[in-house]
C-alpha cells in the first residue's frame, strides 16, 4: 500500500518535472529567432527611478529592429566595486554582456586586459563618427595606448570652481569671479572666512582616500596639470615621480587646511563627502567655494537628489586657474562614459548596430541632458535644447583646455596612491614627506625603470 | 543503503564502509577548502590581476608579491592595527568582559540572568553589517554618542576621525561579547558547587576560590575560546569597512581592509593573495601559541 503509493507520487513527480522541462526547452525555441542583446551600467541605488535607466528603456522601445531584444543588466555597486564587477564579468563568455558602459579611465586598463574589442574597423563605416559630429577631442578619451579606439562615448564632463554668489556678495566679493591665479583663489577664500562667519565653508575639495576618483581627478589632478605638470611623460613613456609641481599641488591643499578655509576633516575625508558638499553644504549656503565637477547641477533639477530651483541664480562656475596664471590661463580635467563591446560579446554586429542608434544625436542628447552632463557631440553642444540649459555652455567651453587622465593600465593603482598621498596632507603630513612616498609607492607599482623625476 | 548498514551492524573489523561515508565530508573539504588554498598559494607567486596588462598573462613572478609585501610600510602598519583590533576586541574586550558578565551573572536570579543575558544577546543575533550601520550612527559626527553629549553641555567629538581604533574595537567588543558570555557560562555552570562549598568552608576568599579553583578547572574552555574568538576576529571586515573603511588615513586598515583594497581597489589579485596568506600565517601561529600554552 504504502510502496503503492509512493510509486504513484514518483510517477506524478516526474511528469510534472518532466513537461516543466520540456516547456523550457520549446519556450527558448520559439524566442530563438530573437537575440537578446544584454546591456551593462552602473546603478548608483536609484534602480527604476535612474537616468540611465529611463533611458535605456526609451531608447530600446524606439528601436525598430525586430530581430533584438534589449536587455538591461546593470550592477548595483558604488563606482570602485562597478569596475572590479564588470572586469569579472568581462573575463568569461558566459556572462560578458553585449555592451558595457566603461569609464573613460578604465578603457585602457580593460582593454589592455583584452576584455574589450576595438571599435576602428567599424567605426570608419560610421558617418557621425567620421563627418566630425563628435567633439574630436573627445576621441582621445576612448583610445588606448596601443592607439586603438575602445568605446563610443556619450558623455564627458568638466571641472571648475562652483561658488555661492549671494555669499559672495555678502562678503563683497565679485559676483563673476574669475580668478586669474591660485592665490587669487586663497585669498577668495580668506575673505569669506573672516566676513562669512563660522558656519560657512570657505572652500571645499575633496581630499579623501574615500571619495576615490573624485579626489584624484577634482583635486590632485586639477591643481597639478594647473601648476604645469603631468602624472604621465608621454615623450618619454614614464610616470613623473618627483617635481616642483607636486609640491605645489600638495601645497594648495597644505595651506587650505592649515589656515582651515577648508570642511572639518570628519566631513571631508569619507566616502560620502562629495554629495555632502553638492547636496547640503552648497544649497544649505553653508559653502562658498567648491572645487567640483560639472555635473553638480544634476542635483538640482527638478528630479534630481537635493532639487533646488534657485541654483541658475545663486550658482557660479568659474574656471579652474593656472597657479600663476601662465597659459593657457585655466586648466580643467575631462572624463566621461562610453559604450563598449567586451570581446566575449555573443552578438557584437546587433551591439554595433544598437551603440549607433543609442548615441546618434537626439538619443545622446536626451541623455545629457537628463544626467545633467555634457555632451561629446558637436552637433548636440550647439543646439538651443542643450545650451538653454544652465551651465552648459560654460562647462563645454571649459573643454577647450581639457586635459585626459593618462592612458595607461597602472593609471587606476596610481590613483590609489594619490589619494593616499593627498588625505595624508590634508591630515598634517608635510608636503615634501608625502610626495616622497608616492615616489616610492609609485616606484613599486610601475618600476623604477618606468619613473622619472623633473 | 540497507545492505551497508546490515554489514556495520554484524561489527565486521574489516570492513572498509566507513570510507563511503566518510567520502563525501572530505570531498566537500578537498573542493572548497584545500583546493582553494593550494590555489591561493599557487596565485600569490604570480602577477594575477583583475584588469591591465598583466590581467592578460598570467606570470610566475616568484616571490615578488612577498618581497613587496614585506618592503610595503603600509602591511607593517595594518599588521600593527591587526593586533591592537585583535588584543583591544578580542582578547582584552571580549573574552574579559564576557567572563566576567558570565561570572557574576552565576548564581543570581532567573530574572536577572534573563535580563542581562538577553541585552548582551542583542549585539551577537544582530548581523555584522546592521550592527556596523548602528554603530556607526551611534559614533557619527551627528549621532547618538554626541547627542548625549551635548545634553550634558559637552562639545562634540569627531569619534570616528579623532578615535577611530577604538570606536571600532569597541564597536567589535558589543557585538561579540555574548560568544565568550554563553562559552563561559557553559563553563562555569560546570564547576562542581562542592569543590566551592568546600573550599569556603576551609576558609579561602572568593578571590582564592576565582583563581585556585574555577579558573583552572575552565582552562581548556578559556583557550578553546580565545583560539575561536581569534579567530573570528582577525577576519573582521564588514564591520571595520563600513564604519571607517580602514581610514582615516591608515589608522583602522586591518589586513583584511588592505587585503581587500589591493585586491579590488587597485585589482592586483595577486599580491591581495599573498596578503591572505599572511592572514592565514598569523591565525595558525596564534592558535598553536593558545594550544602550547594550555599544555603547559
Amino acid at each position: 500500500m504504502a510502496n503503492g503509493r509512493r510509486a504513484l507520487l514518483f510517477a506524478i513527480t516526474t511528469v510534472v518535472c518532466g513537461s516543466i522541462l520540456l516547456a523550457g526547452c520549446s519556450d527558448s525555441k520559439s524566442g530563438g529567432t530573437k537575440k537578446t542583446i544584454t546591456i551593462t551600467y552602473r546603478d548608483d541605488g536609484a534602480g527604476e527611478n535612474g537616468t540611465l535607466y529611463k533611458w535605456l528603456k526609451d531608447v530600446a522601445a524606439k528601436y525598430s529592429n525586430d530581430k533584438v531584444e534589449i536587455k538591461q543588466t546593470p550592477i548595483q555597486a558604488s563606482e570602485g566595486d562597478y569596475f572590479a564587477k564588470i572586469a569579472l564579468a568581462l573575463k568569461s563568455k558566459d556572462t560578458a554582456p553585449d555592451i558595457v558602459t566603461e569609464d573613460t579611465f578604465m578603457i585602457n586598463s580593460d582593454a589592455s586586459a583584452g576584455y574589450l574589442s576595438p571599435l576602428d574597423d567599424r567605426l570608419k563605416d560610421w558617418s557621425d563618427w567620421t563627418n566630425g559630429s563628435f567633439i574630436e577631442a573627445m576621441k582621445k578619451g576612448v583610445t588606448a595606448s596601443d592607439g586603438k579606439i575602445y568605446g563610443v562615448p556619450y558623455n564627458t564632463d568638466s571641472r571648475g570652481l562652483w561658488y555661492n554668489k549671494n555669499i559672495f556678495k555678502q562678503v563683497g566679493l565679485p559676483e563673476n569671479w574669475v580668478p586669474k591665479t591660485w592665490d587669487e583663489v586663497l585669498d577668495a577664500a580668506r575673505t569669506v572666512q573672516q566676513k562669512a562667519g563660522s558656519d560657512v565653508v570657505p572652500i571645499w575639495m575633496n581630499m579623501g582616500k574615500a571619495t576615490g576618483e573624485a579626489t584624484s581627478m577634482q583635486t590632485y589632478e586639477m591643481l597639478l596639470y594647473g601648476a604645469g605638470e603631468r602624472l604621465y611623460d608621454d615623450k618619454s613613456g614614464k610616470w613623473i615621480v618627483k617635481s616642483q609641481g607636486i609640491l605645489d599641488a600638495l601645497n594648495f591643499v597644505a595651506t587650505v587646511n592649515k589656515e582651515k578655509l577648508g570642511p572639518p576633516l570628519s566631513k571631508v575625508l569619507n566616502g560620502q563627502a562629495g554629495n555632502t558638499s553638492s547636496r547640503e553644504y552648497l544649497p544649505k549656503g553653508k559653502l562658498a567655494i567648491s572645487l567640483d565637477g560639472s555635473w553638480i547641477p544634476g542635483n538640482y533639477l527638478e528630479n534630481g537628489a537635493a532639487p533646488w530651483p534657485e541654483y541658475k541664480d545663486v550658482l557660479g562656475f568659474a574656471p579652474m586657474p593656472t597657479s600663476k596664471g601662465q597659459a593657457p590661463g585655466s586648466i580643467t580635467l575631462a572624463g566621461g562614459w562610453a559604450l563598449s563591446i567586451p570581446k566575449n560579446a555573443q552578438h557584437k554586429d546587433e551591439a554595433w548596430d544598437f551603440i549607433k542608434f543609442a548615441l546618434n544625436k537626439e538619443n545622446t542628447e536626451k541623455l545629457v541632458i537628463a544626467s545633467g552632463n555634457i555632451t561629446v557631440r558637436a552637433d548636440v553642444a550647439k543646439d538651443p535644447e542643450y545650451t538653454k540649459m544652465p551651465f552648459n555652455e560654460i562647462a563645454t567651453d571649459y573643454l577647450k583646455n581639457a586635459e585626459f587622465r593618462p592612458a595607461q593600465d597602472k593609471y587606476p593603482e596610481v590613483s590609489t596612491q594619490i589619494q593616499t598621498m593627498v588625505e595624508s596632507v590634508a591630515s598634517g603630513t608635510a608636503p615634501d614627506a608625502a610626495a616622497a612616498k608616492y615616489a616610492q609607492d609609485v616606484t613599486r607599482i610601475v618600476g623604477a625603470d618606468k619613473t622619472i623625476e623633473k | 543503503m540497507s545492505g551497508l548498514a546490515i554489514e556495520i551492524g554484524r561489527g565486521k573489523r574489516k570492513n572498509k564502509s566507513w570510507i563511503y561515508f566518510l567520502f563525501p565530508s572530505v570531498a566537500v573539504m578537498l573542493v572548497f577548502f584545500i583546493y582553494p588554498i593550494l590555489l591561493t598559494f599557487f596565485y600569490s607567486f604570480t602577477n594575477l590581476a583583475l584588469t591591465g596588462e598583466s590581467a592578460r598573462q598570467l606570470k610566475f613572478i616568484g616571490v615578488d608579491n612577498y618581497i613587496r609585501m614585506f618592503e610595503d610600510p603600509t602591511v607593517r602598519v595594518s599588521i600593527w592595527n591587526t593586533l591592537i583590533f585583535l588584543v583591544g576586541s578580542a582578547v582584552i574586550g571580549q573574552q574579559v568582559l564576557g567572563f566576567l558578565i558570565a561570572l557574576l551573572m552565576k548564581h543570581k536570579n532567573r530574572m536577572f540572568r534573563r535580563v542581562i543575558g538577553t541585552i548582551v544577546l542583542a549585539g551577537w543575533v544582530t548581523p555584522e553589517i546592521v550592527c556596523a550601520l548602528c554603530l556607526y550612527s551611534f559614533f557619527g559626527d551627528e549621532g547618538t554618542l554626541n547627542s548625549i553629549f551635548s545634553l550634558f553641555g559637552l562639545p562634540a567629538v569627531t569619534w570616528l576621525y579623532t578615535v577611530p581604533m577604538i570606536a571600532i574595537i569597541l564597536g567589535n567588543i558589543w557585538h561579540g561579547t555574548a560568544f565568550s558570555m554563553l562559552v563561559f557560562q557553559a563553563a562555569l555552570d560546570d564547576v562542581p558547587s562542592e569543590m566551592e562549598e568546600a573550599a569556603v568552608v576551609d576558609g579561602a576568599s572568593r578571590w582564592q576560590i576565582l583563581i585556585k579553583i574555577v579558573l583552572p578547572f575552565i582552562k581548556s574552555t578559556i583557550t578553546t575560546n580565545m583560539m575561536l574568538v581569534t579567530l573570528q576576529t582577525l577576519g573582521v571586515f564588514g564591520l571595520i569597512y563600513a564604519m571607517t573603511g580602514g581610514g582615516p588615513g591608515t589608522a583602522t586598515t586591518t589586513l583584511p581592509i588592505f587585503m581587500y583594497n589591493q585586491a579590488f581597489v587597485n585589482y592586483q589579485l595577486g599580491y591581495g593573495t599573498a596578503i591572505s596568506l599572511l592572514l592565514l600565517l598569523m591565525g595558525i601561529v596564534l592558535s598553536l601559541f593558545y594550544i602550547r600554552s594550555m599544555k603547559e
